[in-house]
């Protein structure tokens, strides 16, 4: 982290895939640490392809990434590992490892950490309670719902308290009860310190993290780029 | 096609220190046929190998035998002066320094050896003997080189001029060349296994990253290594390479120990008149665990190279 205290820093970032147009263009923006932000925009509009530089899925085509104090455009393939470590993702489309179970995929960030196998059963088992998945800890994600499924993707991107989380549309699959619920959590794990970037287009979920911070994004544009998103972004009103 | 060994437990570890382990990757894409591919490299391996070391210690054998012998032929039609000479010869050769032994083949054994061609009592049924050149066998201390053979020649020629002496070694050079020949088709052999070997786990580690291109992608982007992926990679090949090269090893042996008791038959076995000595058997032995290792480094390096290629 900087001396001013940001997480993330994007300078005049353009992303384009292969020879296309730009799907993100001349975002410059700062997050900061301990922040609860909400990223919204149309369908279309870029969340994804931002969230992907994010949790470096994805190297921009054009300008400059700063995370956690290191630039991100230059680091070596080898020093990606111990950043990514520092970010946990809840993928629009969950993303579990088919053939392992809902222990072993929750376990999976711990385990490429190196922590001890012993170390491991009571923290995923407790987690995995805590999303109402107990009975299903040995279940593969193919006889899981899609809201179960979901939950296992955002006990997985939690289990290793990640200094930044990212999801993208975390709460699509879930009934809004466990929508508020999984909210609740983010919004714990933010108190405790953890930045949370959630990608949505439900305009009812931003308003249930009052203390949160918006981001729009359209056509691939920052819609405030020279205003808020500077610095710490406008609080919902 | 039944498995070679219990491969359930094949990925498992590729993140784990000790204690519970999980496969990140499904065990059954790595595997299929590649134990049996890996088996019959190992006994063709195995059974070139063995047959680069036996015809190695052939040669060696024999040119150890053969190397300061040198034979000493009087070319003499009629018998008398025939065996004068000869016997002058030997008397030159006697007092030479640099010669272990010589013999005068005796003429029973010339007889001999001429006998399953002509048989015997020709100079009963004709009244004459057949003109079999008079051999001296001498045994030299030293290799026979050509500063020995002419140092006997010019002590030989003036008491025995029908005398014609060769260097034992001379009449086998070319059976030694073709020899030495197999001997490196063996070990060309070798090698042209071991790539093939090393290029049947590239395509399978290759085959193996893009069908599970998606999980890698999921553990790296947890935060999971190149080298917590290869390691995965590796151990299953290493597996499947320990499996398939311990029974392609045991057919290697089944071949070679059936064609040594075929050439033991022959009287020039491979086992029987010691061709395959105990460090080739042990070479033999080590042929799976050198396979394992080259499998092992192959899909290591295949897979780490591929993985650089991904962010």
């Amino acid at each position: 982290m900087t001396a001013d205290g940001e997480i993330i820093h994007f300078d005049n970032v353009g992303l384009r895939y292969s020879t296309e147009r730009e799907v993100l263009s001349d975002l410059t923006f700062t997050l900061f640490p301990g922040r609860f932000y909400f990223l919204t925009g149309a369908s279309g509009a870029g969340k994804t392809s931002l969230l992907r530089l994010l949790y470096l899925a994805q190297r921009p085509s054009r300008g400059a990434i700063r995370m956690f104090g290191t630039d991100a455009i230059t680091l070596p393939r080898a020093r990606l590992p111990a950043l990514r470590r520092r970010i946990g993702v809840v993928f629009q489309d969950f993303r579990l490892v088919e053939h392992l179970s809902a222990f072993d995929n929750v376990a999976l960030p711990l385990r490429v950490a190196g922590h001890q196998e012993r170390d491991l059963a009571g923290p995923v088992r407790d987690i995995l309670e805590w999303v109402g998945l107990a009975d299903r800890i040995d279940a593969r994600p193919a006889t899981l719902s899609g809201g179960e499924q979901q939950r296992v993707a955002i006990a997985r991107a939690v289990i290793a308290r990640p200094a930044m989380l990212v999801a993208d549309e975390p709460t699509g699959n879930v009934d809004p009860d466990m929508a508020m619920k999984l909210m609740r959590l983010f919004e714990m794990l933010n108190r405790q310190g953890t930045t949370v970037v959630v990608a949505t287009h439900d305009l009812d979920l931003l308003r249930k993290v009052p203390e949160s911070l918006i981001m729009r994004l359209d056509r691939g544009r920052l819609s405030d780029p020279t205003g808020a998103l500077r610095y710490p972004p406008r609080k919902l009103t | 096609m039944k498995r070679l060994v219990d491969f359930g437990r094949w990925l498992r570890g590729g993140l784990l220190r000790r204690g519970r382990a999980v496969d990140i990757i499904p065990q059954a894409r790595m595997s299929g046929p590649m134990p049996w591919v890996i088996a019959i490299m190992v006994a063709m391996t195995a059974i070139a190998l063995a047959a680069g070391l036996a015809l190695g210690n052939a040669v060696s054998s024999a040119r150890a035998e053969i190397e300061g012998g040198v034979t000493v032929q009087i070319i003499e039609p009629r018998a008398d002066i025939r065996a004068a000479q000869a016997a002058r010869a030997v008397k030159a050769m006697k007092s030479m320094p640099g010669i272990a032994g010589l013999r005068l083949v005796p003429q029973e054994e010339l007889d001999a050896l001429i006998e399953p061609w002509l048989g015997t009592g020709i100079a009963a049924a004709t009244g004459a003997a057949i003109p079999v050149p008079a051999l001296i066998d001498v045994r030299l201390k030293g290799p026979a080189t050509p500063a020995q053979l002419a140092a006997i020649s010019k002590r030989v020629m003036p008491a025995a001029p029908s005398a014609r002496i060769d260097a034992q070694s001379n009449w086998l050079r070319p059976v030694f060349d073709a020899m030495v020949s197999l001997q490196w088709l063996a070990i060309a052999l070798v090698a042209l296994l071991a790539m093939a070997l090393a290029a049947a786990v590239l395509l399978a580690a290759r085959s193996a990253l893009g069908a599970n291109r998606d999980t890698i992608e999921i553990v790296h982007l947890l935060g999971g290594t190149d080298a917590q992926v290869a390691r995965v990679f590796q151990r299953s090949i290493g597996y499947d390479a320990a499996g398939g090269g311990t029974v392609g090893l045991a057919l290697a042996l089944v071949v070679i120990l059936s064609l040594a008791r075929r050439f033991s038959g022959l009287g020039a076995g491979l086992v029987d008149n010691g061709a395959l000595i105990w460090s080739d058997w042990l070479l033999l032995a080590v042929v799976p665990i050198l396979a394992t290792l080259l499998a092992m480094l192959t899909a290591r390096l295949t897979v780490l190279h591929a993985l650089r290629r991904m962010l």
